[in-house]
């Protein structure tokens, strides 16, 4: 099928590259940018890992063709913090232990991103039903409420 | 896995989109948030040959009100419905039932065109336009036609949509003053589809019910009205016996089937168990409602 051309702007770097349209947009982050960062679980929707932000709003990457981001501007957990310099909620992650094998963390981090943007997360019981679209196989969920709240907390 | 190639096109119209969908003979989808159509080409249970992408025709997306309607665009996102002020002002029961789908990263690209022609038997959105009289605007190469949400959803899956056809608009006549409401569902985990859901509004004159409606989702192949327990409601008011009795009628209304999640006879018992919630809800609130 035809390649097409996109422009799209991730973690604030613009990439131009031609894509057929079938190409997930998790696996265009993955394989064509190499940002391994975003996950991808179940490739369905229902898991979660694959949770990035699109024009500012959490968007699960499996259930989107590359295609359709032309001219978005996409953010992935690589846009969150670095190495030696994690960002609020990351390093509240950190030192909840809000990870165990950090399979869903990604997906957790952004979907906690848009979270604390547009819920009061006013109690445990909200935030948990926020994460309840992440799956954490580890089932380490009382970690990553413990991690959300601090970084409510802080805010 | 993957979906199967398809040729792309970007619809900047919905004249453009509709051509496209009759041009294409039957092998056309159209893409809005893609949220049920994505899963269903990864599994390649769909292939279509051309994806139709509606999401940049401009002014598709909105939520107004007009005089006693609220005209709501296809590309709304469910988001967009849990939060507009005109939802919350006119329909909360609408508001509430939007708290119930899916998650957040899904309501932010999830469309109420695009949930309406889906018409999965356990969603919310087509139980609430059965409850709230909505009518589809839907429009073909060969102009457009409306169509009562009684007469859209047909079957699990299927709708009254020929294969040039799309859904431009959802218009919600408003509800009448005195009007109070109740929703009640149960999901395996919050944002799953509703193992059963019922939704109640009650109008009242006089201190008895003038108007009742009764809706359920998840338990038959379409959401249902419950005509016999909106009838039985009318000219009463609600006591223990009266909601027995309403009970009884949900139950019998529906056609539960059995899957992992739950049995058929678990979904009949829950389903009357909600509605029993639902309309003492729908009661309190059209009591105190001005």
């Amino acid at each position: 099928m035809t390649a097409r051309d996109i422009s799209v702007t991730v973690n604030g770097t613009v990439h131009r590259h031609a894509v057929e349209p079938r190409l997930l947009l998790s696996d265009f982050l993955r394989h064509t940018l190499g940002l391994t960062g975003t996950h991808v679980g179940c490739e369905h929707g229902v898991c979660g890992a694959c949770t990035i932000l699109l024009d500012g709003d959490s968007a699960r990457a499996c259930l989107m063709f590359a295609v359709q981001a032309d001219g978005c501007r996409i953010e992935t957990v690589e846009s969150l913090g670095r190495v030696g310099k994690l960002n609020a909620l990351q390093q509240a992650f950190h030192e909840h232990h809000g990870l165990q094998c950090g399979f869903c963390t990604p997906g957790m981090l952004m979907t906690a991103t848009d979270l604390l943007k547009k819920y009061p997360l006013a109690t445990d019981d909200e935030i948990r039903e926020g994460l309840s679209g992440n799956l954490c196989r580890c089932t380490g969920y009382v970690h990553i409420v413990a991690a959300i709240r601090a970084a409510k907390e802080q805010t | 896995m993957k979906p199967a190639a398809f040729e792309y096109l970007v619809a900047d119209s919905i004249e453009t989109a509709v051509a496209a969908l009759a041009q294409a003979g039957g092998e056309a989808k159209i893409i809005a948030g893609g949220q049920s159509l994505v899963p269903m080409l990864n599994f390649r249970l769909l292939r279509p040959a051309i994806l139709v992408d509606i999401n940049r025709i401009p002014d598709l997306a909105y939520v107004r009100e007009d005089g006693d309607k609220v005209r709501i665009g296809a590309l709304a996102r469910h988001h967009q419905l849990e939060t507009s002020p005109v939802i919350a002002g006119h329909f909360p029961v609408l508001r509430e039932a939007m708290t119930h789908v899916a998650h957040l990263a899904i309501r932010n690209r999830g469309t109420i065109g695009g949930s309406l022609s889906h018409a999965d038997p356990a969603a919310e959105l087509p139980m609430m336009a059965m409850l709230l009289d909505a009518q589809l605007r839907v429009v073909s190469p060969a102009g457009e036609r409306s169509v009562a949400a009684h007469d859209f959803f047909q079957d699990a899956l299927s709708v009254d949509l020929a294969e040039d056809e799309m859904v431009r608009e959802v218009v919600l006549p408003k509800l009448p003053p005195r009007t109070g409401w109740g929703f009640a569902e149960v999901a395996r985990r919050s944002g799953d589809f509703a193992l059963a859901a019922v939704a109640v509004t009650l109008t009242l004159a006089a201190d008895t019910i003038v108007q009742a409606r009764v809706a359920i989702t998840g338990v038959a192949p379409t959401p249902r009205r419950v005509r016999d327990a909106e009838a039985l409601l009318v000219g009463k008011r609600v006591d223990h016996a009266l909601a027995q009795e309403v009970i009884g009628r949900v139950r019998a209304a529906a056609e539960p089937q059995a899957d992992l999640h739950a049995s058929a006879g678990y979904r009949r018992h829950l389903v009357g168990v909600l509605g029993g919630r639902a309309l003492g809800e729908a009661w309190q609130r059209a009591r105190v409602a001005a």
